[in-house]
């Protein structure tokens, strides 16, 4: 594309203007005090925080519970997305409509609302009360509440490139004498992987970020069910700011990296929606 | 659309092929859609995994809230902290609605209708709030607003607080909503182009007529549509808003908080009474969201 040098259409100065004045008061400006603030601090200190026996503990079970909810997540996501786009059954719209619930419904809501299903009077909780297996209060609670977030992820995502996905793929295969889970597993889940790796980065990021669902679901003991973003919020709580920047200087780090990774993917991605020149 | 490409694609590949029989191509597409049996089996775990995640949860706040009958429940949802709730709620939502608002059109005219510099960068700029942790995002306005900061003194001066107030609560707010509107605009008019604007504008069109006559027309679905993410979003926040609250009854309580502090304090039923406000706006939300996206697919 040629570099204009005219600028035709106006409003450059008056847009960009409002755009960078709003994103500086909202955005910059707050994430540069998190900089300025970071600065003061001696790179030992931050050590020290980030190290405390609690915190690595809040790491681990931070990870883990948002890995496995969100591969949980990644197989069902590709599921329904099959599901929604391959069949047509009764109530199809509806349930595609569903989907989208967990975006809608306030985090709190489904956190107070999950941990008194699962509870052990609660109305899941009890059936598995039998069985000796705790849900609410322990990791599988966290677990449990951060399926509930991540459920629009994946569908989400796989959704679009299954529309377009070319059937005669799969015809030629049958033709060639493929079996279906042959088919499936050679020739559509290669091509559905990179938005599956997409749904699974974001659905992953969102869990590890993820305060007012488990909250109330965790029962927050320390070293067990005590994920990363309360502890910087009981560290708030007791005004110690340098503790609290410390442990978000980290969230924030692996967040980033999951973003730069999920981009790396989607590009593959983007050119296979495309059509894959 | 998905059945015009299927039939599209079979027409093509009867082409292609040998010839055949009509049965025999309608048998291999109908191979394509696998056997019946593992169609019901995933059709059933897909409602099976929707009905325990989903709609489960939903019943339980409902039934929950009427466990103690109708009067209690008026009684929970009339109470006067709930609804200096609702206001507080309804006044953060409504600001983040128009910030946004204003931003996202703003930011996706200059997006999209010029070439310049670092336009990449901008963007990613605009869609890093959604990325942090609503925990973090509440702790850089502390950061910025709060005791420790350098433009405290001067805030205390004016009697302006930001943290553990209202101003906060909806600074908060902004933030975790802060792309919604530009990124459901950005893509429409990216995909429209400039030749409209740019005819418009050589034949001495204003600015505000060209947006209001050209662009307005071709973004007011996805507009509406970022609107109601937007307003979804803002008025279900959590964590930002945890943090920058203080949990003030009547003061700096939204309706999320207000169902904290009372379920905290082990008021389980007026918890879920309150929790049912929400769920219908989520709802209603839901419904609005659907009829949006069905008729600015139609209209495309």
């Amino acid at each position: 594309m040629s570099k204009k040098k005219v600028r035709i259409i106006p409003g450059f100065g008056l847009s960009m203007g409002v755009t960078l004045a709003i994103l500086s008061l909202v955005v910059l400006i707050p994430l540069a005090s998190l900089v300025v603030f970071t600065a003061k601090m001696s790179f030992s200190e931050i050590i020290e925080v980030i190290t405390r026996k609690r915190v690595l503990a809040s790491f681990k079970v931070s990870l883990i519970t948002a890995f496995v909810a969100s591969a949980i997540n990644a197989v069902m996501g590709v599921v329904l997305a099959w599901v929604l786009v391959r069949y047509e059954f009764p109530f199809k719209r509806l349930i595609d409509g569903m989907i989208e619930l967990p975006f809608a419904l306030p985090t709190a809501v489904a956190g107070i609302s999950l941990t008194s299903l699962t509870a052990d009077t609660g109305f899941v909780g009890r059936i598995f009360a039998k069985f000796g297996i705790q849900i609410a209060y322990t990791k599988i609670g966290i677990t449990v509440a951060l399926i509930f977030i991540g459920i629009p992820f994946v569908v989400r995502s796989v959704q679009p490139v299954l529309e377009k996905f070319d059937p005669q793929y799969e015809e030629a295969a049958g033709i060639l004498g493929a079996s279906r889970t042959k088919t499936f597993w050679k020739v559509i889940l290669p091509e559905l992987s990179p938005a599956i790796f997409t749904g699974f980065g974001l659905a992953f990021g969102r869990c590890l970020g993820e305060y007012g669902s488990v909250v109330f679901i965790a029962g927050n003991h320390p070293y067990e069910t005590e994920i990363t973003p309360l502890i910087i919020m009981s560290e708030l709580q007791e005004y110690d700011y340098s503790s609290a920047t410390a442990i978000a200087l980290v969230m924030l780090a692996t967040a980033f990296l999951i973003l730069f990774l999920v981009n790396l993917i989607q590009i593959r991605n983007s050119k296979i929606l495309k059509g894959g020149h | 659309m998905a059945a015009d490409v299927k039939k599209a694609s079979v027409t093509n590949s009867a082409v292609k092929a040998p010839p055949r029989s009509r049965s025999d191509m309608s048998a291999i597409h109908e191979d394509t859609k696998g056997s019946k049996a593992v169609r019901i089996f995933l059709i059933l775990l897909s409602v099976f995994f929707l009905f325990v995640m989903l709609v489960l949860p939903l019943l339980t706040v409902i039934t929950e809230a009427f466990k103690k009958g109708f009067s209690a429940y008026l009684e929970a949802v009339t109470d006067a902290d709930t609804i200096s709730a609702v206001f507080l709620t309804l006044e953060a939502t409504l600001i983040a609605v128009a910030i946004n608002t204003v931003f996202g059109l703003f930011a996706a005219w200059a997006v999209t209708k010029f070439h310049f510099k670092g336009k990449k960068f901008l963007v990613t700029l605009i869609d890093l709030p959604v990325t942090v942790s609503p925990i973090i995002a509440g702790l850089i306005y502390v950061l910025t607003f709060g005791r420790q900061s350098f433009i405290y003194p001067y805030l205390e001066e004016m009697n302006f607080s930001v943290v553990y107030a209202v101003p906060g609560i909806i600074l908060a707010t902004v933030f975790v909503t802060f792309p919604f509107i530009s990124r459901e605009i950005i893509p429409v008019l990216e995909a429209q182009g400039t030749d409209e604007e740019e005819a418009a504008a050589l034949m001495g069109a204003k600015g505000f007529t060209i947006f209001t006559k050209i662009t307005l027309p071709h973004i007011k679905w996805a507009l509406l549509y970022g609107i109601v993410l937007c307003a979804a979003r803002a008025m279900g926040e959590f964590g930002a808003v945890s943090v920058l609250s203080g949990h003030l009854r009547g003061k700096t309580v939204t309706l999320p908080l207000h169902v904290e502090i009372l379920f905290g304090d082990n008021k389980f039923m007026p918890a879920f009474a309150v929790s049912s406000i929400l769920v219908v706006l989520a709802v209603i939300i839901l419904v609005i969201r659907s009829v949006v996206e069905y008729i600015g697919k139609g209209k495309e």
